[in-house]
């Protein structure tokens, strides 16, 4: 007994050791593309579908880095990043005009939504406009909670509230998660609260939670995702020929196509719509 | 309590039908961590060796920091590593960032420490007659550290025990440096996460029980290695 207990063990280490001799080769440089881009785009699973499809294609190994889009443009802003797909349309206007990236183009869009409790108690189902919606749960004192994390969701609440001109900063109904979409959802479903959502993550995740849409639909809670390339004159160690073999790919109609379908197997609807081409003026007509 | 159940389910599930993405991660897991152990066993035992059997001024305060490491949080660890890999950074040129190479060099950052302060202590702990004993029996330098090393396996390999559970469990490092990038750098923690926040809730549940179970099975060999030496 004790022999064989002696030779499975010799044996096992054996296997470990070998497994651990073995660390799986790094890809040759040129060959890899950073893409930085919003957890939503992730969490949903879209880049799932898309990105082993890219690779088939080009050959190109692309390392996605799901974070928010303030993240996201803060890596490309140090060159870190050789391509973004991102979700906060002034920061990105910002980004370009500061020489930082280039050929932004319109991807795909979906929409943001109000959730909260089913009882919701700051009564705000079936008012229309957002920014009323936002007053309300102010002046009720309904607690509120925000990503507070710089992502393309909390940069898109913060005009929110400017527009709605309601102080919130500091105030007590009003909290900061500092977490992603789905965790942030999960937080608000335990505390009854009302939060900020895009349709993607809420639907991914509707299940598990117990929360409703209780306003949607108006134009201010479009959400535009644009991919933008890194600018390969102010960062030259950037991959920019990846970055724009991806870029075109996001554009072209096989990406575009699965967009369109994706998610309607699982969630009965779309989780996003290509736009490909389009012109954000002309969004959710 | 059916959520648990169900992680449970899949869990066996997942290990059973030998998912190939579950068990890729697994496998990944294994040797990053592991191989983050090794080497921190090297410079920890040897660095270790050298503090304990050595008197130099400042000792104390060299002690106290490696102790202080210990407890290195693996967020620190992680901002640091990635600062320093970055394209801009000092070691950019380098190109591992976002890399499984880079998540080893993390997390042996984190179990050097911990390895080297139970070394320290493991060693000072042995009767200062020892070393005296063995110079004595007419052994070199290097040969009485060897000895002495032996003498102390049972705390040693607690040490290696504690630097792996430190490494394998850690998270904060391993998805800033690594980047939780599906099929190439995605662990057990990372991938934990990612399903905790996509709403899996039963397939985050049944890559902590992996996590557990590969945590244990290490465990359990190191542990039969230490006991067995107890024996003689």
């Amino acid at each position: 007994m004790k022999k064989i207990t002696h030779t499975l063990i010799t044996v096992i280490a054996l296997v470990f050791l070998s497994s651990v001799l073995v660390v799986p080769a790094v890809y040759a440089q040129q060959k890899n593309i950073i893409l930085a881009t919003t957890t939503s785009t992730q969490d949903s699973g879209l880049l799932d579908v898309l990105i082993p499809i890219f690779e088939k294609k080009t050959g190109y190994f692309v390392k996605t880095i799901a974070v928010g889009s303030g993240q996201a443009m803060a890596m490309g802003q140090k060159g870190e990043a050789d391509v973004l797909l991102v979700h906060s349309p002034a920061a990105e206007k910002k980004f370009i005009e500061d020489g930082y990236g280039i050929n932004r183009q319109l991807i795909m869009h979906n929409d943001f939504i109000v959730v909260g409790s089913p009882a919701d108690p700051a009564k705000i189902k079936g008012i229309k406009a957002t920014t009323e919606v936002f007053k309300k749960i102010a002046t009720t004192g309904s607690l509120f909670l925000s990503r507070g994390d710089n992502s393309g969701t909390h940069a898109k609440e913060k005009t929110i509230w400017k527009a709605a001109a309601v102080k919130y900063e500091g105030e007590k109904w009003y909290q900061q998660t500092g977490l992603g979409m789905g965790q942030t959802l999960n937080v608000a479903s335990e505390k009854k609260a009302y939060t900020l959502a895009d349709r993607g993550t809420y639907l991914a995740l509707k299940k598990n939670l117990d929360l409703n849409i209780l306003a949607e639909g108006d134009a201010i809670l479009l959400n535009i995702y644009h991919v933008i390339e890194a600018n390969p004159a102010k960062f030259p160690k950037v991959n920019a020929p990846g970055g724009k073999a991806f870029a075109g790919f996001m554009v072209s109609k096989e990406a575009q196509e699965i967009i369109k379908t994706f998610g309607v197997d699982k969630f009965g609807s779309p989780l996003f719509f290509p736009d490909a081409g389009k012109k954000v003026e002309d969004l959710g007509k | 309590m059916d959520l648990i159940l169900e992680g449970i389910k899949k869990a066996f599930l997942l290990l059973f039908t030998l998912d190939r993405e579950v068990l890729d991660i697994t496998i990944l897991s294994l040797k990053v961590s592991g191989l983050a152990t090794i080497i921190s066993i090297f410079i920890g035992v040897s660095t270790g060796t050298m503090i304990a059997l050595n008197e130099f001024p400042g000792k104390r305060i060299v002690v106290s920091l490696v102790n202080t490491g210990m407890g290195l949080p693996p967020v620190v660890v992680g901002l640091f590593v990635t600062i320093f890999l970055w394209r801009s950074g000092p070691f950019g040129f380098l190109g591992i960032l976002y890399t499984p190479l880079a998540i080893i060099i993390a997390q042996s950052i984190i179990a050097t420490p911990i390895v080297m302060g139970i070394t320290v202590a493991a060693m000072q702990q042995l009767p200062r007659k020892l070393r005296l004993q063995i110079l004595a029996l007419g052994a070199t330098r290097l040969q009485m550290v060897w000895t002495l090393i032996k003498e102390a396996r049972l705390s040693l390999l607690a040490a290696v025990m504690a630097g792996f559970g430190g490494v394998i469990s850690e998270i904060g490092a391993s998805i800033m440096v690594g980047g939780n990038i599906k099929g190439y750098s995605r662990v057990l923690t990372t991938a934990t996460v990612m399903e905790t926040s996509r709403g899996n809730f039963d397939v985050a549940i049944a890559l902590s029980i992996i996590l557990l179970l590969l945590a244990y099975f290490i465990n359990l060999i190191l542990t039969h290695i230490q006991q067995k030496e107890r024996q003689r």
